[in-house]
């Protein structure tokens, strides 16, 4: 196993544009945000000598792209999280001595669409035979499935879930990068246009271009470069299914409570160490599962933990401080922008900056429910 | 028949009875030899204890409204607003379907409602299990 603080991010930067970026095509945003993680790290292609970036055939796509030789590489494709799944497996293969230095891409050209991946199901494949038929038509309508089971279980109201939304563009006012930044109210949310009930369209994510970078090596090397180093604490990961109508428990995500509890006992940290704390939010009602699966909350409690202003600016916790996959930038797979988020505030660079924070919980999911990958971070080695 | 445009499933050896099953008027289910507890997609072995002593049967097509969304966006075979749901079928799993002859308004699709299955053929090769509310109180 390995130690608390053993890696260290020593590289990381977003593409130089997020948002709508026509001019890049997908693989030109994976290089743009490399370009530039390996600027923030002092580092050319040829330090690099491991290499991780989302799906089938991708590691070699970007290594001939970049000019990198790795003798490492990773391309787990598990939705939005996979990143998380990258730094995990980054740092193992770091302490194995199978690599120095890793560089971890993201790029997708989600709004524009240059040169992007198409992903329906396959008509053979099981979502292919047992969802596809019934009309879903991506994630707006998948992902908001369980909702309604929750809130009858919890005695969730629309209005907390309209909550959400208003919190997280309280801090993307704050963001300069934010693509939505001019705040709403409840009722905003709640007469905003209805895209698959009960979601509307202020609590369904952004789609967005943009890229992102991270460079992890040891943390023994990591003082000899240009920023800060973050320290890796703790890491988590898990899966359960590619078909939401078929996740174990409606009101909670099984590969969330294995993923989060993972990176939190490797830390060797209890939940009131936690000073920052990042949930993809790719639609409303993710943070309310992540603070719960996470064990923030009780079953039950992350309506009234948000609607009481707990994660919002001046809060307790605050929690998706960039302004989230709602109102920052999402451009389908966000994992890599919440880590970013963590490592900014874990430098003391951030534009929504938590005062004095050491520790970042970085929760992440892939797909719908599909997976999840969790990072702890602390700008302090244990 | 089911207006065209739908997502049109393409069955494997391990779906084939299911498929065939529906064009039957039959839901087929799969019951683990070793547990007895049913189970949903179909795999020719256990997903409780990954044995393969497994058996099909026909479920009774009672169900109960699990989750849902109501989708108000345009998609081919679809007039929205129209309901995606998630059912509880009385043997235990879950699965995706459409809810047909009721309202696709949140006042009439109201969750634990009771159901039961229809099969709505979708071209000559495939029949489709959708729900409508339970006729007769059962």
């Amino acid at each position: 196993m390995l130690k608390p603080g053993q890696i260290a991010v020593v590289g990381a930067a977003e593409s130089t544009k997020i948002g709508v970026v026509p001019e890049l095509s997908q693989i030109g945003l994976h290089a743009d945000a490399a370009l530039n993680a390996m600027a923030d790290a002092g580092l050319k292609p040829s330090d690099i000598d491991g290499l991780a970036c989302v799906g089938p055939m991708m590691p070699q796509q970007i290594a001939h792209y970049l000019g990198i030789v790795p003798k490492w590489v990773d391309g787990t494709g598990v939705g939005g999280c996979s990143f998380m799944l990258h730094v995990r497996h980054a740092a193992a293969a770091i302490a194995a001595g199978y690599c120095n230095t890793v560089l971890i891409t993201h790029g997708e050209s989600g709004k524009s669409r240059i040169a992007a991946t198409p992903r329906p199901p396959e008509p053979e494949s099981l979502a292919g035979q047992f969802e596809a038929p019934y009309g879903p038509f991506g994630p707006p309508t998948l992902f908001p499935i369980p909702v309604l089971r929750y809130m009858k279980t919890y005695g969730v109201t629309h209005e907390h879930l309209a909550m959400v939304a208003v919190v997280q563009r309280e801090w993307a006012a704050k963001n300069p990068r934010a693509m939505f930044r001019d705040p709403i109210t409840v009722d905003d949310v709640l007469n905003s246009r209805m895209i698959a009930y009960p979601f509307r369209i202020l609590q369904c994510c952004l789609v967005t271009d943009g890229g992102g970078a991270l460079i992890l090596t040891s943390a023994d090397r990591a003082k000899d470069f240009p920023t800060k180093p973050v320290y890796i604490l703790g890491t988590g990961e898990s899966v359960e299914t590619t078909m939401v109508s078929q996740m174990e428990d409606f009101t909670s995500s099984r590969a969330f409570r294995v993923a989060g509890p993972t990176a939190m006992q490797a830390a060797g940290i209890k939940h009131s160490d936690v000073d920052h704390l990042m949930i993809y939010d790719a639609f409303a009602h993710l943070p309310l599962y992540g603070l719960e699966d996470l064990g923030f909350c009780k079953r039950g409690e992350a309506k009234d933990f948000i609607w009481e202003r707990n994660t919002a600016p001046g809060g307790k916790l605050p929690l998706n401080t960039n302004g989230g996959g709602l109102s920052y930038t999402h451009t389908g797979m966000y994992g890599m922008f919440a880590l970013q988020e963590s490592v900014r505030q874990m430098r003391g660079t951030a534009p929504a900056q938590v005062p004095g924070a050491k520790i970042s919980v970085c929760h992440g999911v892939g797909g719908m429910f599909s997976a999840s990958g969790t990072v702890v971070f602390s700008n302090e080695r244990p | 028949m089911l207006a065209p445009g739908r997502a049109k499933p393409k069955p494997t050896p391990e779906t084939r009875h299911f498929w065939e099953g529906t064009k039957q008027g039959k839901l087929l289910l799969q019951r683990c030899g070793d547990t007895g507890k049913a189970y949903f997609p179909p795999r020719p072995f256990s997903p409780f204890t990954g044995s393969r002593n497994v058996s099909v049967f026909e479920a009774s097509g009672r169900a109960t409204l699990y989750s849902y969304v109501i989708h108000h966006r345009q998609v081919p075979g679809f007039t929205p607003p129209y309901a995606i749901a998630v059912v509880q079928l009385e043997e235990g799993p879950r699965m995706m379907t459409n809810i047909i002859d009721c309202p696709q308004t949140p006042e009439a699709l109201v969750l634990d409602m009771p159901l039961e299955v229809v099969f709505e053929p979708l071209d000559e090769e495939i029949t489709l299990p959708l729900f409508r509310p339970a006729k007769g109180g059962k």
